[in-house]
C-alpha cells in the first residue's frame, strides 16, 4: 500500500500561480438562493493582518446538496490583501441532511493555507441568523467551549441597499480569540 | 446527537508536519496555540470540487515555453500518479505547480532575491490527471533561493504542489525535492516531519525511463492522498 505524502507550507510565493480572483465568485458557475458575501481578515497573533494566505471556501448548494449537476460549484479560492482581508460572493448554503438524518446547519467549509503554516488549516462558517439551526447543529455541539464555538459564527453586517447581505468573518489564527480549527 | 463516522483514512502521527514548529520561524505568530478540534467526517468533508477545462482551461503542463523563447536552465520532466492510500488511482484532478525559475527566483512582486528573472520563464502550471491517474510536466530545474530564517539559511530547490483528489479531507498543497540535495538535511520545512521515511517520500526519484535523450532529465513522483476507509461504518 502506498504511504500518504505529507503537507509542505504554500509558502510566500504563490499568488503569480494560484489567485484567480474570478474564483472568489462561487456564483459564477450559475446559481440559485440568496446572494450572500463572507468577507473578514485574517489576523496573527499579534492582531497583524496576514497578507500572504489563501482561502478555500466549499459549501452545499441553496437546498444543502453538495452532489448536484452543472451549474453551482460549491467552490471558492481567494487571496488575502496587504491587510490581510478576503472575501467570498456566493450563495446561503441550505442545511445539510446527513445520510443517518442528522440535520448540519448552513455552514461553509474554510481552508487556510499560509507562509508559516506547514499544514493548512481548516474551520468552518456558520451564520448567526440562523440561531435555531446551529443550536441543533452536531458540530457546533460537539465543541465543549462556547468561546471557541462563538468564533464559528459569522456576524451579519449591514450592507448599502440592494446589496447581498454581508457576514463578517475573521480568521484569528492564534491568540486569546483564536479560531476553532479542525482536525478532520 | 447523531453518530458520525469518519469516512476518509486518517495520516499517521508524525507522518505529517505540525504547525507548531519554533526552528521554521514565519510558525511563532501564525501557528494556532490549540489542538485542532478532531471532528468525524460529514458530507461537508467527505465530498470536494470538481474542476473541468471550463473552469481551469486547458492544461498548461510545459513550464519551459513562454513569451518569445525557451526558459533558461536544466530542462525536466516531472511525471506519477495521484493515488489513494488503498493504490487506487486519482483521475481527473487538478494539480497546480509552481516554482523558482533556475536561478532560485519567483515571479512575484515580494521575492526580493538578487538573481535575474527569465522572460521565458513564469513558474506556474496546471494539469489535470488522466484515468490512471497519471500527470507529467516539462519544466526547468530549479534553483536554491536564500531566505531569512536563519542568518545564510537557503531552501532546498523544490516544486510546490497543490492537488484536490475526491474530498475535502485528500486536499494538499506540498513540495517535492530533488536527491541528493545536500540542503534538505538544514531545512526546517522540510525536517517538519518527524519521520524519516515520510520526509524522504517527498524526494523525487531520477528515472532514466523517463529522461529524453540529448533533451531532459526525468524525475518520477508520485502524490498519494487520504482515501476511504475500506469499510465505512455508514454515516
Amino acid at each position: 500500500m502506498p504511504a500518504l505524502t505529507a503537507s509542505q507550507t504554500v509558502g510566500p510565493f504563490f499568488k503569480f500561480a494560484l489567485d484567480h480572483p474570478a474564483w472568489a465568485d462561487v456564483t459564477a458557475g450559475g446559481a440559485e438562493g440568496e446572494r450572500i458575501t463572507i468577507a473578514g481578515r485574517v489576523l496573527d497573533g499579534d492582531g497583524v493582518g496576514v497578507p500572504d494566505a489563501m482561502l478555500e471556501l466549499w459549501q452545499a448548494d441553496a437546498a444543502g446538496r453538495y452532489e448536484r449537476g452543472s451549474g453551482f460549484r460549491g467552490f471558492g479560492r481567494a487571496s488575502t490583501d496587504e491587510d490581510g482581508r478576503f472575501a467570498f460572493y456566493t450563495v446561503r448554503p441550505g442545511a445539510v441532511t446527513e445520510p443517518g438524518g442528522a440535520v448540519q446547519a448552513p455552514h461553509v467549509a474554510l481552508t487556510i493555507f499560509a507562509r508559516g503554516l506547514l499544514h493548512h488549516l481548516i474551520t468552518r462558517v456558520y451564520f448567526a441568523d440562523r440561531a435555531e439551526d446551529n443550536e441543533r447543529d452536531p458540530v457546533l455541539r460537539s465543541i465543549a467551549d462556547p468561546a471557541a464555538r462563538e468564533t464559528l459564527i459569522a456576524v451579519r453586517e449591514n450592507g448599502a441597499a440592494g446589496t447581498p447581505a454581508l457576514f463578517r468573518f475573521d480568521v484569528i489564527l492564534q491568540g486569546e480569540r483564536e479560531t476553532a480549527f479542525f482536525d478532520v | 446527537m447523531n453518530t458520525l463516522t469518519d469516512t476518509f483514512e486518517r495520516p499517521i502521527p508524525g507522518e505529517g508536519p505540525v504547525n507548531d514548529f519554533p526552528a521554521y520561524t514565519s510558525t511563532h505568530k501564525r501557528a494556532p496555540k490549540r489542538a485542532p478540534l478532531a471532528i468525524a467526517h460529514t458530507l461537508t468533508e467527505a465530498t470536494g470540487p470538481v474542476f473541468g477545462e471550463d473552469w481551469t482551461g486547458p492544461a498548461a503542463d510545459d513550464l519551459t515555453r513562454h513569451g518569445t523563447g525557451e526558459a533558461i536552465g536544466q530542462r525536466i520532466i516531472v511525471a506519477g500518479r495521484v493515488l489513494e492510500g488503498d493504490g487506487r488511482p486519482v483521475r481527473n484532478t487538478l494539480l497546480e505547480l509552481w516554482q523558482a525559475n533556475a536561478a532560485g527566483r519567483y515571479v512575484h512582486e515580494k521575492d526580493q532575491h538578487d538573481a535575474p528573472l527569465d522572460p521565458n520563464f513564469i513558474g506556474a502550471g496546471h494539469a489535470i490527471t488522466d484515468n490512471e491517474g497519471n500527470f507529467r510536466f516539462l519544466t526547468i530545474l530549479p534553483g536554491a533561493y536564500p531566505w531569512r530564517n536563519s542568518y545564510n539559511a537557503w531552501r532546498p530547490a523544490h516544486l510546490h504542489f497543490s492537488v484536490f483528489g475526491r474530498s475535502v479531507c485528500s486536499r494538499l498543497v506540498t513540495q517535492m525535492y530533488f536527491p541528493g540535495d545536500p540542503l534538505l538535511a538544514l531545512d526546517p520545512i522540510f525536517n517538519s516531519i518527524a519521520v524519516r521515511e515520510a520526509r524522504e517520500r517527498l524526494i523525487s526519484r531520477y528515472d532514466p525511463e523517463l529522461s529524453q535523450a540529448e533533451y531532459a532529465l526525468g524525475y518520477r513522483f508520485d502524490i498519494v492522498l487520504r482515501g476511504r476507509n475500506a469499510t465505512p461504518m455508514g454515516l
